[in-house]
C-alpha cells in the first residue's frame, strides 16, 4: 500500500514523458503508414514484396536490434548523425529520439494494418468517384478513408500501444536518464533494478491504467461503429 | 450526338478487338461473360487503357493512342453504373446523389438539381438512408440518379439487372428505359442475357472472345442474326455446319437435310441455324422425317428432342419448343420449317 500513498508527492515525468512519446510517434507514424500503404498497395507485385519485407522488419526483429541499427545511423560519431548534431538535432539521449526509437518499432502495425484496409477496398468505389468528376483528395479522403477506417482505426491504436509500450530501442537510443529521457518503462526496470520494488508497481499500475482507458477507448468505438451500421 | 469506339488490348492470352459506333439510345453489347464487354466500358471510361486505338465522343477526342491523348476519368464526361452499383457505403443517398452534381458550383442550382433528382427517382422518404439500408432496386435507382444528375455525354451500364431478383428486373428496366429516354444521349448497356437485351437495345453488337461485330438493328439481328456467334447468342438452338447448294438452298451434312432459305445463301456461309420454336407439324415446306428421342417439361412449353431420319448417329438432336396446349397426341411422323426461319450462317470475322 505504500505505493499508493506515495502517488501524490511522486515525480509524474515518466508518465508524462511516456505520453507525449507515444502521442507524438502515433501521429507520425499514421501518417506515415497510410502514406506507405498506399504507395505499395499500388505497386507491381515484384516491388511489393520486397518494400513489404522492408517495412515490416522492425516489428519481426528484437527492438534492441532496432536501437542497435539506430545508434548505427544516427549515433553522434556516425555521418548522419554527426551532422545533424551539427544542426542541433540530436536523437542521442535525448527525448526525441524516444519518439524516434518509437516510430520505427510501431511503424510496422500501422502499415500494415491500413495495407490490409487498402488491399480489402473495392476499387469500383474510386473508379464511379472519378467517372463522375470527384477529386482524388476528395476521394481519398471522404471515401477511400472511409470505407477503412475500421482497419485505420485498429492500426492506430496498436501503433499507439506500441509506442507507449517501447523498451528495447529506447533503452539502447536513450537510455535512462530520470526527468529526461525516462518513460515508464525503463522506470519499471530501474526501480526493479535497483531495489526499489514499490516504486516499480506504482508504475506498474499506472502503465495497468492506461492500456485499460486504451482499450475502453477501442471498445466504446466500436460499438458506436456498429451503431452507425445498424441504424 | 455518337461515339466511335476502336481499340485493341491485350491481356495475357485474351485479345480485346472493338470496333463500333453508337448513336443516341440505347446499344447493346451482348456476350457471354469473359468476352471482354465489361473491358470495353472501362476503356471507354478511361479506367483501363488500350494499347492501342481511339476513342471519339462527340467531337471530343478521349483517348488516341497515335496522338498522345488519354484523357483521365473525370475529364471524359462518361456516366459508368458499375454492376455492384458503386454507391459511397458512407454517404446516404442524398449524398451519394450530390456526389454527382460536384461539378455544379453553384449552391442553390445543386440544391434545386438534386431535390428534382429525388422527386423524379421516387427517393425522397429515402433520402436520409445509407445505402445498405436499400433494396437492390432501390440501390440501382440512386446509382442511376447519381449518374444522370451529372449530365454524362454517354452513359455506360455494366449488367445494371444482373443482381436483381427477376420479377423486379422487368419493373426496373421499364423504369430505365423511360430515364434513358429522357436523357437523350448514347447509352451503352453490357448484358449477357438475350431477353434484356432484346427489351433495351435499339441495337445490339455482339461480342464474343474479345471481337466485336458492327451494332446491328436489335429486330434484324434476331430474325437474321448471320455469324454462328450472333445466332447462338440470341438463342438460336439447333446450328449444324451447312453446305451452299443453290442461291436459295443449303446442304447439312450432318442432319443428312438440303433446306430451302428465304434468304439468299452467301458465298461464304458455314453453318445453318434454325429456331427450336419455328418447327411446324402442318408445314410444307422442309418436311422431312423424324425419330423422337426424349423430352424435358418447362413451365409453359415443351422442348422435344428429334433427329432427322438420314440424321448421323453421333451428331447432336435438334430441339423442337412448343407452348404445352399445342403438344401433340401422337408424335408427328414429319416436321417442317418455313424458309423464313431457316437462317444461313457465316462463322464471324474472328474465326467463329
Amino acid at each position: 500500500m505504500n505505493a499508493l500513498s506515495q502517488i501524490g508527492t511522486a515525480d509524474w515525468f515518466p508518465l508524462f514523458n511516456s505520453l507525449r512519446i507515444a502521442a507524438l510517434a502515433s501521429v507520425i507514424v499514421f501518417f506515415l503508414g497510410i502514406g506507405c500503404a498506399r504507395l505499395v498497395a499500388r505497386l507491381p507485385k515484384a516491388v511489393k514484396g520486397l518494400l513489404d519485407v522492408i517495412l515490416t522488419l522492425p516489428m519481426v526483429l528484437p527492438p534492441t536490434v532496432c536501437g542497435y541499427f539506430l545508434l548505427m545511423v544516427v549515433g553522434i560519431r556516425r555521418p548522419l548523425g554527426a551532422l545533424l548534431d551539427q544542426a542541433g538535432i540530436r536523437f542521442v539521449m535525448t527525448w526525441y529520439g524516444g519518439v524516434l526509437a518509437a516510430v520505427i518499432v510501431s511503424f510496422p502495425l500501422m502499415y500494415r494494418t491500413a495495407r490490409g484496409a487498402f488491399e480489402a477496398f473495392d476499387e469500383t468505389l474510386a473508379y464511379s468517384g472519378q467517372t463522375l468528376g470527384l477529386s482524388d483528395i476528395y476521394i481519398f479522403w471522404r471515401i477511400r478513408m472511409p470505407a477503412c477506417r475500421q482497419g485505420i482505426l485498429a492500426g492506430f491504436v496498436l501503433a499507439f500501444a506500441r509506442a507507449l509500450g517501447e523498451y528495447g530501442a529506447t533503452s539502447m537510443l536513450v537510455g535512462y536518464t530520470p526527468g529526461k529521457t525516462a518513460t515508464i518503462s525503463t522506470t519499471v526496470y530501474q526501480l526493479y533494478r535497483t531495489g526499489d520494488d514499490a516504486g516499480a508497481l506504482r508504475w506498474v499500475l499506472v502503465n495497468l491504467a492506461i492500456s485499460a482507458v486504451v482499450l475502453l477507448a477501442v471498445n466504446l468505438l466500436e460499438v458506436k461503429q456498429k451503431k452507425a451500421v445498424v441504424r | 450526338m455518337s461515339l466511335s469506339v476502336d481499340i485493341e488490348k491485350r491481356l495475357g492470352d485474351f485479345h480485346l478487338r472493338a470496333r463500333f459506333e453508337c448513336e443516341a439510345g440505347v446499344t447493346g453489347l451482348l456476350g457471354p461473360s469473359g468476352c471482354g464487354k465489361s473491358m470495353t466500358l472501362k476503356c471507354i471510361a478511361g479506367i483501363e487503357r488500350p494499347d492501342r486505338g481511339r476513342i471519339v465522343l462527340d467531337d471530343r477526342v478521349l483517348f488516341d493512342s497515335e496522338g498522345h491523348v488519354d484523357l483521365k476519368p473525370r475529364e471524359r464526361r462518361v456516366g459508368y453504373l458499375f454492376q455492384n452499383y458503386a454507391l459511397f457505403p458512407n454517404m446516404t443517398v442524398a449524398q451519394n446523389i450530390r456526389c454527382g452534381l460536384c461539378r455544379e458550383r453553384d449552391e442553390a442550382r445543386r440544391k434545386g438539381a438534386l431535390d428534382e433528382a429525388l422527386a423524379l427517382f421516387g427517393l425522397r422518404e429515402l433520402a436520409r438512408h445509407k445505402p445498405h439500408q436499400l433494396s437492390g432496386g432501390q440501390q440501382q435507382r440512386v446509382a442511376l440518379a447519381r449518374a444522370l444528375v451529372n449530365r454524362p455525354a454517354l452513359l455506360l451500364l455494366d449488367e445494371p439487372f444482373s443482381a436483381l431478383d427477376a420479377h423486379l428486373r422487368l419493373r426496373l428496366q421499364i423504369e430505365m428505359l423511360d430515364a434513358l429516354r429522357s436523357y437523350g444521349r448514347p447509352a451503352l448497356l453490357v448484358t449477357h442475357a438475350r431477353n434484356e437485351a432484346y427489351r433495351m437495345c435499339e441495337r445490339i453488337a455482339v461480342m464474343q472472345e474479345g471481337f466485336a461485330l458492327p451494332p446491328e438493328d436489335t429486330k434484324q439481328l434476331f430474325a437474321n442474326p448471320g455469324t454462328v456467334a450472333a445466332a447462338m447468342l440470341t438463342g438460336c438452338k439447333n446450328i449444324t455446319p451447312a453446305e451452299r447448294a443453290g442461291e436459295r438452298q443449303l446442304y447439312a451434312p450432318e442432319w443428312g437435310v438440303t433446306l430451302e432459305t428465304a434468304l439468299p445463301v452467301p458465298e461464304d456461309v458455314t453453318h445453318v441455324g434454325i429456331r427450336a420454336h419455328y418447327f411446324g407439324q402442318k408445314v410444307a415446306q422442309n418436311r422431312f422425317p423424324v425419330d423422337f428421342v426424349g423430352d424435358m417439361e418447362e413451365p409453359f412449353e415443351w422442348v422435344l428432342e428429334f433427329r432427322y431420319a438420314g440424321q448421323k448417329p453421333d451428331s447432336q438432336p435438334l430441339w423442337w419448343r412448343i407452348p404445352k396446349e399445342k403438344h401433340p397426341q401422337r408424335m408427328p411422323e414429319a416436321l417442317g420449317v418455313a424458309p423464313v426461319n431457316v437462317l444461313p450462317l457465316r462463322r464471324g470475322d474472328n474465326g467463329r
